[in-house]
């Protein structure tokens, strides 16, 4: 309502003076409803955490015999939540040493990097008209063949450990040409065939791993054995820090996909397709060939995520190997708007939500349930700017379509 | 709709007001004089001892083991007086940070639950080697020479194969159709031995009775521990058989097992881990005994020793002997006097070494 009514302030004839404009313009920028959701979710959040935290619970019993009992109980839950969130994804001031401190930030960089992957490739995806829900399953065979590769192989170093990149995103590229050539050829729905291949890479991976060439020696779980360090990416920041080199490939990447979607004849082609295909054909594009494609390069994406997992932080392969990477991705992409640098900061995002997991459950006592329901209240207001902006009456940007597209 | 919002709003702040009507307790130091005196099974008083406990993906509340393991650690707090941290993991990657944020917090004694966890142990271990660990389900022998990879882990693992030995022998001597099955969650060691032991119990029993019972099901699994129907088909497929005892072990999945066994009629099911008489009393009338395995007990007394006696990184087996497993109560009227003393004779040759349980023992 009053946005609406704010929104059309700008197309009165009294031209607004320069400091108005200026104020306009913060107001309507993204990074701000970005700001308020994350405040809008805080205070969601700290409701729920208030409900979660016994002490509270126990001192509300007798709320109107010594109210400040329950208010305190309230402050120190919300508070020390809080402060664990920042502390397990940012910055820990409670250790002395400097890399300490920082630590938690590669962390929550190293939680990301998988997300970025699998998040570009969703991207792509969705850009060129396709809903992928297949990122999960690409994860999976990705690091299959990658992690296979990488245990099973004894190369120099170097090259094993690009090989076993190399396999991941074949693996994954695989995985992602099966619904594409299933769709341009005979129209299969990618929502359906991607869903059922996410079975499929799981229950493989699953009988692969009941195998002995896929089990450590002398015992029988399902647990591969683990990667030569040949194949393992190196750390990025040395022992202390578990970043590695995959969050760098990430970055570049990310680049990599924003030079195709932009730059490049391909990518435009992508977009036509996902734009109109009708059109796109009418243009003399090779619709099919542009659907294959985009699975194939959007698999390869995920993938690599799977190199992240297999070669980057699990170092072995398992059933949980993919966790819910190909579902948070999609969250992913379609919070950073399916462009790669929104891609990137939303995965940042994610990963410390991630990386705060730990320390809410350690430091702060909170249930896992509850610290999922925060993550999820605060992906919620971001992925929703209206909603944002009817809570604190921020004004409707004035190209309102781009935002929302 | 605003109304209804009002409406709601009143209705749930009236809620609360009336729900926080209680008067204070009284100030804190009487209330702790009070309990002294009292007879309640407060402790006594708190150590300064910290317990963290990390689990699987399967989370604290799988109706298995992490359950079984968090149950001892909370046994600790209120028995002990330790304060306690834990974090669920919900999958692989949550592993190694759950175990750095416990460290952090300052643990002294770290337990992780189950083989997934053996690396992430076994690396956290190396880095702090001033903390203690236990690992459940797992040697946390990641280059299999045959001894822990880090100093300071102190592996608990159970013979489980005894006790199922003896409920496979028991449940031989009962069966009325000559046809005892089993299935398991997934093919994997921690499984497969409670299987492996069942059946060689009913190998025995026919070595030394001369008797002709099968075991149906030694390769049937359901795949996972959450799916309840595919327990209920797995058994009703063995029921159609002709079995009648059938023991599951996969977690959960054994309820579908026994939603059936109790269909069917006239059948028994063995359940496993811990008395399911007292976990599923709902098919308290179906049970012919269950297979113990006592993680919870073996959690307290890591910790209960660790704080006596320092910690001690010497590897705990529960087997027969030390209680570590066993089986408890049989339902009344299957098992006779009789086999009751054969199987008491069978035990003691277990723990003496003159019977072998399974093949698969380590």
């Amino acid at each position: 309502m009053s946005a609406t009514t704010e929104a059309a302030a700008p197309q009165k004839p009294q031209t607004p003076s320069r400091a108005q404009q200026v104020l306009r313009e913060i107001l309507e920028s993204s990074t701000l409803v970005v700001i308020m959701a994350i405040v809008a979710s805080m205070l969601i959040g700290a409701i729920l955490i208030a409900f979660a935290d016994e002490e509270v619970r126990a001192a509300s019993a007798y709320f109107f015999s010594r109210p400040g009992d329950t208010l305190s109980a309230i402050w120190e839950a919300v508070s020390g939540a809080y402060t664990a969130m920042f502390q397990g994804a940012i910055y820990n001031s409670n250790v002395d040493s400097f890399a300490g401190q920082i630590k938690p930030f590669t962390q929550t960089l190293t939680q990301a990097t998988p997300l970025i992957f699998a998040g570009l490739g969703l991207g792509i995806g969705f850009r060129a008209g396709m809903f992928n829900i297949g990122a999960q399953g690409q994860i999976i065979i990705g690091a299959t063949l990658g992690g296979w590769v990488g245990f099973a192989w004894h190369l120099p170093v170097g090259l094993h450990l690009l090989v076993a990149i190399i396999g991941c995103a074949l693996g994954g590229a695989i995985w992602g040409f099966i619904p594409g050539i299933l769709k341009a050829k005979t129209g299969a729905h990618e929502v359906i065939v991607t869903i059922m291949l996410n079975y499929v890479a799981l229950n493989l991976l699953s009988y692969l791993l009941s195998l002995e060439a896929f089990q450590r020696e002398g015992q029988d779980n399902p647990i591969s054995p683990t990667v030569d360090t040949n194949a393992q990416y190196p750390l990025l920041l040395g022992d202390q820090f578990p970043l590695h080199w995959g969050f760098v490939l990430a970055l570049a990447c990310a680049g990599g996909v924003w030079w195709l979607m932009e730059r490049s004849t391909l990518g435009f082609e992508f977009r036509a397709v996902g734009a109109n295909p009708r059109a796109a054909r009418t243009a003399g594009m090779n619709v099919a060939k542009g659907t294959v494609l985009v699975m194939v390069v959007a698999g390869a994406l995920a993938g690599l995520a799977g190199s992240a997992q297999v070669l980057g932080t699990e170092k072995n392969l398992t059933l949980d190997v993919a966790g819910s990477i190909g579902f948070d991705a999609i969250t992913v992409a379609l919070l950073g708007r399916s462009r790669p640098l929104g891609t990137v900061m939303a995965a940042i995002l994610f990963g410390g939500l991630k990386a705060s997991g730990p320390t809410l459950q350690v430091q702060a006592g909170l249930p896992v349930d509850i610290v999922f329901v925060i993550q999820a209240t605060i992906v919620l207001f971001i992925a929703a700017p209206p909603l944002v902006r009817s809570i604190f009456r921020l004004p409707a940007p004035a190209h309102e379509k781009e935002v929302a597209a | 709709m605003k109304t209804t919002i009002r409406v709601g709003a009143l209705a749930a702040v009236s809620a609360l007001a009336l729900a926080a009507c209680a008067s204070a307790p009284e100030d804190e130091t009487s209330e702790s004089a009070t309990s002294g005196t009292s007879e309640s099974a407060a402790p006594a008083e708190s150590v300064d001892y910290m317990a963290c406990m990390v689990s699987d993906a399967g989370g604290f509340d799988d109706k298995s083991f992490n359950q079984s393991a968090y149950e001892g650690l909370e046994r600790a707090v209120d028995e002990l007086g330790i304060t306690k941290a834990q974090a669920e993991s919900t999958s692989d990657s949550d592993y190694g940070p759950n175990l750095e944020a416990q460290v952090a917090a300052g643990c002294d004694l770290i337990i992780t639950v189950g083989f997934l966890l053996s690396q992430a142990t076994v690396e956290s271990a190396l880095a702090n080697p001033d903390v203690s660990y236990a690992i459940i389900d797992d040697l946390a022998d990641n280059d299999f020479d045959g001894t822990t990879d880090a100093p300071n882990i102190k592996p608990i693992t159970f013979e489980t194969d005894e006790a199922a030995f003896l409920a496979g022998y028991a449940a031989a001597s009962a069966t009325g159709t000559g046809t005892v099955g089993t299935f398991g969650g997934m093919d994997i060691p921690s499984v497969t031995i409670f299987m492996d032991g069942y059946n060689a119990g009913v190998e025995y029993f026919n070595e030394q009775n001369d008797g002709d019972v099968s075991v149906l099901g030694m390769d049937s699994f359901s795949g996972n521990f959450d799916d309840q129907p595919a327990g209920k088909n797995l058994a009703q497929g063995q029921l159609d058989q002709g079995a009648d005892i059938i023991m599951p072990v996969a977690g959960p999945v054994g309820l579908g097992a026994a939603s059936a066994i109790q269909a069917a009629g006239d059948s028994w099911l063995i359940g496993v881990d811990s008395d399911w008489t007292a976990t599923a009393p709902e098919y308290s009338d179906i049970v012919f005994t269950s297979v113990l395995k006592n993680i919870a007990n073996s959690v307290y007394d890591t910790i209960d020793a660790t704080i006596t006696d320092g910690f001690s990184a010497e590897p705990y087996v529960g087997t027969l002997e030390n209680e570590g497993v066993g089986v408890a109560d049989f339902a009344e009227g299957t098992v006779s006097d009789d086999v009751l003393a054969e199987l008491d004779e069978i035990s003691a040759g277990i723990i003496a070494g003159d019977i072998e349980a399974s093949g698969a023992a380590e």
